[in-house]
């Protein structure tokens, strides 16, 4: 093919110009933390203290006025297999060859509990359309409003914990995901799993003192006693604890940084991608559509001069008397 | 001299009946989903929350419809007016594509009685791509209407009322180059928020130019196919002459396109992934191979003027750019934990029954509307 030197250099003038223009958007993506809300509260798991009694998932259940989802006949008990439209929180277990230990990779095995992580750069909230998921600006809990979602499911594209849920058989569906119990704050409660977690795996309380008492426990001797606050800490925390022996814990707090960090903090005895959860960049995913976007849109700067160009191009075609007849 | 007029003829052929009974069986599953949900036509799930309603009739069905973008952009914003007898047609499968697209999207969401939220500012979220894509989409849904008006009023013979509309055509030609130009770049940006779940053989920072190209191609292409398709059917004389300068307009698109896509993916190293053999990089390949194809064959200036080969490589392009845009949507999706998807009988006959009218409706408006440019020496 003979490619006319004017053509090519018009091709590679044009591409530089739109490599030129998406540039600069890479430039505005940076591994900066944002910073949590002044009042951001949220959970702080921890698998080597949980006995899998899921006794937070019946508590979820009852605070939430959720389904039972069961294959027995006579309904007596709730038997999830994961998150679903019907079931908030799970205590899901991670096992391998003889299950002998607990929270060991090898021969052992190990809980993990799945719930909204209440991120502080939500993915969701930055996705939907119509605002209907929202993060509070003060306790940073991620919270769902039925009467302005539309149901398009780009928050269950977005979420890289796969956390919400679509009513597929209903035909007024919502999305369905964990609230943080924000309806229980009013009457002065808080998480319903974490005021039920009699080991104080699940604990609740301000995000600082969450992330103080992480960083305390990853610096505990494995294997003496230690004492473990219950259910809740921070000024209006319980002041109750709890003496167990301390775990084999991996060296990280799965949370703190992943996409940006969490409001709900994880420890474990054993890898976190083997309990299931995405190993993360700390730079959340919404910032690069998020760059892109405002780089094109800011102000809608670029497409009015766009469309100002546009009409002046066809304009100038019209007086020539290219194309008297419109369409 | 040539001139815009209805072709004529029977409306209730063979194809015409066939189409509708694809349209009725398409009826009766959209009714089931608005009686019983979602999950009872469909096999979407929490993993997969969007099936081909989406990445079929939005995606891809968009891309389809953009032959009105694309010729618009040429002969109005290019000044090339030898393209203006294909616009009319164009328009008009842009009209029913983008039209049943908006259906689609009504069948899909599941609170479709609150679908108004968008444009009430209180609820509006201006960072949504989401957003973005939905209001320009219907706008321009508005816009490609209004374009049209003019052959409807043709048809009424309502002058005045065309001669104040020629008057103001301007403004709303400009925003039918405009919007498509945004929200299908969205389209592609859309995806980006998959994060992992998304395969590194298709998520890149450049999915918005890419995703914009293909719209341009495959805007080509249709509309070398269309012009083709119905000289065949019609017995109209070929359009050649204006084909090949378009084929020669697609194939430098096509180049940059393909020069982008495969240099971002090797440059970020992934180009291996794409011989691992599993569905995934082989969807990859299905997909390079068709445009590889489509640009080898346009290549050739000769090859430009030759019917056969212009149809065997606008298919080519059609296939290819509608198989990028199916594997961002679907097959390079993988939100992982075991999740599986393949779309179910419903919800492929709501699919057929959405083209079915879509086809339906061309067929009556050529024979009925002033659309096609017939030489007049009949």
């Amino acid at each position: 093919m003979k490619i006319k030197r004017r053509d090519f250099l018009k091709l590679s003038a044009g591409g530089s110009l739109l490599m030129a223009t998406l540039g600069p958007t890479a430039a505005l993506s940076n591994t900066e933390k944002k910073a949590l809300p002044p009042d951001a509260v949220g959970i702080l798991y921890d698998s080597t203290l949980c006995v899998g009694c899921q006794a937070c998932m019946v508590a979820c259940k009852q605070a939430n006025k959720m389904p039972l989802e069961t294959e027995d006949v006579y309904r007596r008990w709730d038997n999830p297999q994961d998150l679903s439209s019907k079931t908030l929180n799970i205590i899901k277990r991670y096992q391998d060859g003889s299950e002998a230990t607990k929270d060991q990779e090898q021969d052992g095995y190990a809980f993990i509990k799945r719930q909204c992580m209440h991120c502080i750069e939500p993915s969701c909230v930055s996705a939907c359309p119509v605002s209907a998921l929202r993060k509070d600006a003060k306790n940073g809990i991620v919270s769902y409003n039925k009467d302005a979602c539309i149901g398009c499911r780009y928050c269950q594209i977005a979420c890289p914990f796969n956390i919400p849920k679509f009513q597929w058989e209903s035909t007024t569906p919502e999305i369905v995901k964990c609230q943080l119990c924000n309806h229980l704050l009013k009457e002065g409660k808080y998480a319903a799993c974490c005021s039920a977690c009699p080991t104080g795996a699940s604990l609740y309380g301000p995000m600082e003192d969450l992330l103080a008492e992480a960083k305390r426990r990853l610096k505990l001797e494995p294997g003496v006693y230690a004492n473990f606050p219950l259910n809740r800490i921070g000024p209006d925390g319980s002041n109750r604890t709890t003496s167990h022996k301390v775990g084999q814990y991996v060296q990280h707090i799965y949370g703190e940084n992943e996409v940006g960090g969490t409001q709900n903090l994880m420890l474990a005895g054993v890898s976190f991608s083997k309990l299931g959860m995405p190993e993360l960049p700390d730079e959340p995913f919404v910032r690069l559509a998020d760059g892109i976007q405002y780089a094109i849109y800011k102000g809608m700067a670029y497409p009015l001069a766009l469309l100002g160009a546009l009409i002046y191009m066809i304009r100038k075609g019209e007086n020539n008397g290219d194309h008297k007849d419109k369409a | 001299m040539e001139t815009k007029q209805p072709l004529g003829g029977r409306v209730l052929t063979g194809p015409f009946v066939f189409f509708l009974i694809l349209v009725l069986i398409g009826a009766y599953f959209a009714a089931k989903r608005f009686t019983l949900g979602i999950g009872a036509v469909s096999n979407m799930n929490d993993g997969y929350p969007w099936g081909i309603w989406i990445a079929l009739d939005v995606v891809i069905g968009t891309a389809l419809a953009c032959g009105g973008y694309t010729m618009a952009l040429l002969t109005y914003a290019f000044n090339r007016g030898e393209y203006h007898p294909l616009v009319r047609p164009a328009l008009l499968t842009s009209l029913f594509g983008y039209s049943l697209a908006g259906i689609s999207v009504m069948i899909d969401i599941g609170r479709y009685w609150q679908a108004y939220n968008i444009i009430l500012p209180w609820h509006s979220n201006l960072h949504s791509v989401m957003f973005e894509v939905a209001l320009c989409i219907g706008a321009y849904c508005l816009v490609l209407w209004i374009e049209f008006a003019p052959a409807l009023l043709e048809k009424m013979k309502a002058d005045r009322l065309l001669k104040k509309l020629n008057r103001v055509l301007l403004i709303f030609i400009a925003l039918g180059i405009l919007l498509p130009t945004m929200h299908q770049s969205s389209l592609g940006t859309m995806m980006l928020m998959a994060g992992y779940k998304l395969s590194p053989l298709w998520r890149t920072a450049f999915l918005p130019l890419l995703f914009l190209l293909t719209a341009l191609i495959i805007g080509f292409a249709v509309v070398i196919y269309e012009s083709l398709f119905s000289s065949v059917t019609h017995r109209l004389p070929l359009e050649t002459t204006i084909l090949s300068k378009l084929a020669t307009v697609t194939f430098w698109c096509v180049l940059l396109f393909m020069v982008i896509r495969i240099e971002d993916v090797n440059l970020r190293g992934y180009l291996p992934l794409a011989f691992d053999g599993s569905l995934v990089s082989n969807m990859f390949l299905l997909e390079n191979t068709f445009l590889l194809c489509g640009l080898f064959l346009l290549m050739y200036p000769g090859n430009r003027n030759c019917p056969k080969l212009l149809f065997l490589s606008a298919s080519c392009l059609l296939i290819g750019g509608s198989l990028y845009r199916f594997n961002t949507y679907i097959t390079g999706f993988d939100p992982g934990n075991g999740w599986q998807y393949f779309p179910s009988v419903g919800e492929l006959c709501i699919t057929f029954g959405i083209v079915a009218v879509e086809i339906l409706g061309y067929m009556w408006c050529v024979k009925r509307l002033p659309i096609i440019s017939v030489p007049q020496t009949s």
